[in-house]
């Protein structure tokens, strides 16, 4: 039942209105307010929006590849890592570099395919638990993180505490006769390349599929 | 309704008290102290003319409280209390702080630490006022909790509070970046990436949270506008609306009074 009572036809001209058209079903009061609530979302959505996007942008924005140089190749035996420091983020100082540890390839210990970007082996010193700086213990031959006790075996892989996942990895390439650091990539607990992903994320298994890498750090 | 006992006067010299009024003269005060003495009572007339707020005021604070009523029913305000003084701190170190991450955030505290007269008092009321407003925060929680205060009708009051709770929690995170010493960098990278361990959304997250893939060169100045633009608007506006329903429903009686047996005391209590 209409709360119009007897004027519950939909043309305004039967219910008496006065002005009304033939026709016309929208009242105009209801027109004018139909109009001012959407002139009112066309205003708040003329800010909003562009607010948004520019606040979330930065997760669909590509990271640009980058190759860093951190020595001649003869600096870096095949049996023991030498810390070098690349930057990640330019323009932060300090805050921006990262260590990563690098040692030529060893195919006594090295058993993943070689190709043009493994022929140094660059270890990402970015834990994979929760982010925190490990360091090689030479006495140990270990990679042990002083955060939540995170150890690594010489090639990364984790063989005691919380992670996830091995140590990530960097490509290399030799330019000129020096070693370069290019971008990230991650490995499984087989030391298969995945693309990057943060720490704290496994990829064996569902975990490649439950934590996608994104644009953003695609390669 | 028995008079308050008279307040004495106050030692005025003879020169300054008003002469007794002549008998038979009109009762009209025209002399400017007369205008004086009635100007704050004549401003807040004023104002209460044209805004009502006079009403709101008494709603607000003039309300029956439940017998049984203690010293747990003040954590609500003490916490409310260390927010504004969160606040207020947190204005005045804002006028020294720079939230820049190639070494002038961390000078800016030092700065501010080590040569500002008050500066360390300052800092250290708001840093350590952090842990005092969470802990008070969980407090007015286990009070609320235990006394059954989260009942209806006062549900969405409970819901009100765990947003606050969770944006405390938000304010603690993003100001504990700020220092920008060894210590707030390596927490932001942890508590980030902890975010990140969510399935699916996780990784979105923590680049929203950094402003992209690695901790960059906006991330600093991200946290600082949360922490000092965004979270404390929002607890503001949230404070306001839990002062609200507490105005509106009242407070509840202690879980042990038991309920008045006795029909006329029940109707005189109502």
């Amino acid at each position: 039942m209409s709360k119009h009572g007897q004027h519950s036809s939909p043309y305004t001209e039967d219910r008496n209105i006065p002005g009304a058209f033939e026709g016309e079903t929208v009242t105009r009061r209801r027109f004018m307010t139909g109009t001012t609530h959407a002139a009112g979302v066309v205003a708040a959505a003329s800010f909003a929006l562009p607010a948004l996007g520019f606040a979330i942008g930065p997760i669909f924005k590509e990271a640009p590849h980058t190759w860093e140089g951190v020595g001649p190749t003869d600096m870096f035996p095949d049996n023991d890592y030498v810390p070098t420091v690349i930057t990640l983020t330019p323009g932060i100082g300090e805050a921006g570099k990262t260590t990563v540890y690098v040692r030529k390839r060893n195919p006594l210990l090295d058993t993943d395919p070689p190709d043009r970007t493994n022929q140094f082996i660059a270890i990402s010193s970015r834990c994979a638990h929760l982010g925190c700086p490990v360091r090689w213990v030479d006495a140990a031959e270990r990679f042990i993180c002083p955060c939540h006790g995170g150890v690594y075996d010489l090639l990364g892989r984790r063989v005691g505490g919380p992670p996830v996942r091995p140590l990530d990895r960097f490509y290399t390439r030799v330019v000129g006769g020096e070693v370069q650091i290019g971008p990230r990539y991650s490995v499984n607990s087989e030391l298969e390349r995945f693309n990057p992903r943060d720490p704290g994320e496994p990829i064996d298994g569902i975990g490649q599929f439950a934590y996608p890498s994104r644009p953003s750090i695609q390669k | 309704m028995a008079r308050a006992p008279k307040l004495p006067a106050p030692p005025v010299p003879s020169a300054l008290k008003a002469p007794p009024p002549r008998p038979g003269s009109p009762d009209i005060k025209t002399r400017p102290i007369d205008h004086a003495r009635e100007g704050g009572s004549s401003v807040v007339g004023w104002v209460d003319e044209r805004t009502s707020l006079s009403g709101a005021a008494r709603w607000t604070m003039f309300r029956k409280v439940p017998r049984g009523t203690n010293w747990f029913y003040t954590l609500g305000s003490a916490t409310m209390f260390a927010f504004l003084s969160q606040a207020v701190t947190g204005v005045f170190l804002a006028m020294f702080y720079k939230p820049d991450p190639s070494g002038g955030a961390y000078e800016s505290i030092r700065h501010v630490t080590n040569e500002v007269f008050l500066g360390q008092f300052v800092r250290g009321m708001h840093k350590w006022g952090s842990s005092v407003m969470v802990i008070l925060v969980f407090l007015h929680m286990g009070r609320t909790f235990f006394f059954g205060a989260y009942k209806y009708p006062r549900e969405l009051n409970w819901v009100i509070g765990v947003v606050l709770l969770i944006l405390t929690m938000v304010m603690s995170f993003t100001g504990y970046l700020l220092p920008f010493d060894q210590r707030a960098y390596w927490a932001t990278i942890v508590g980030v990436n902890i975010n990140g361990t969510g399935p699916l959304i996780g990784p979105y997250l923590s680049d929203f949270l950094r402003g992209g893939p690695e901790f960059g060169a906006t991330t600093l100045s991200r946290f600082y506008a949360i922490h000092m633009l965004l979270v404390p608007g929002l607890i503001a506006a949230l404070i306001g609306a839990h002062l609200y329903l507490v105005a509106k429903l009242g407070t509840t009686a202690p879980p042990w009074l038991k309920a008045e047996k006795n029909p006329d005391l029940r109707k005189a209590d109502a």
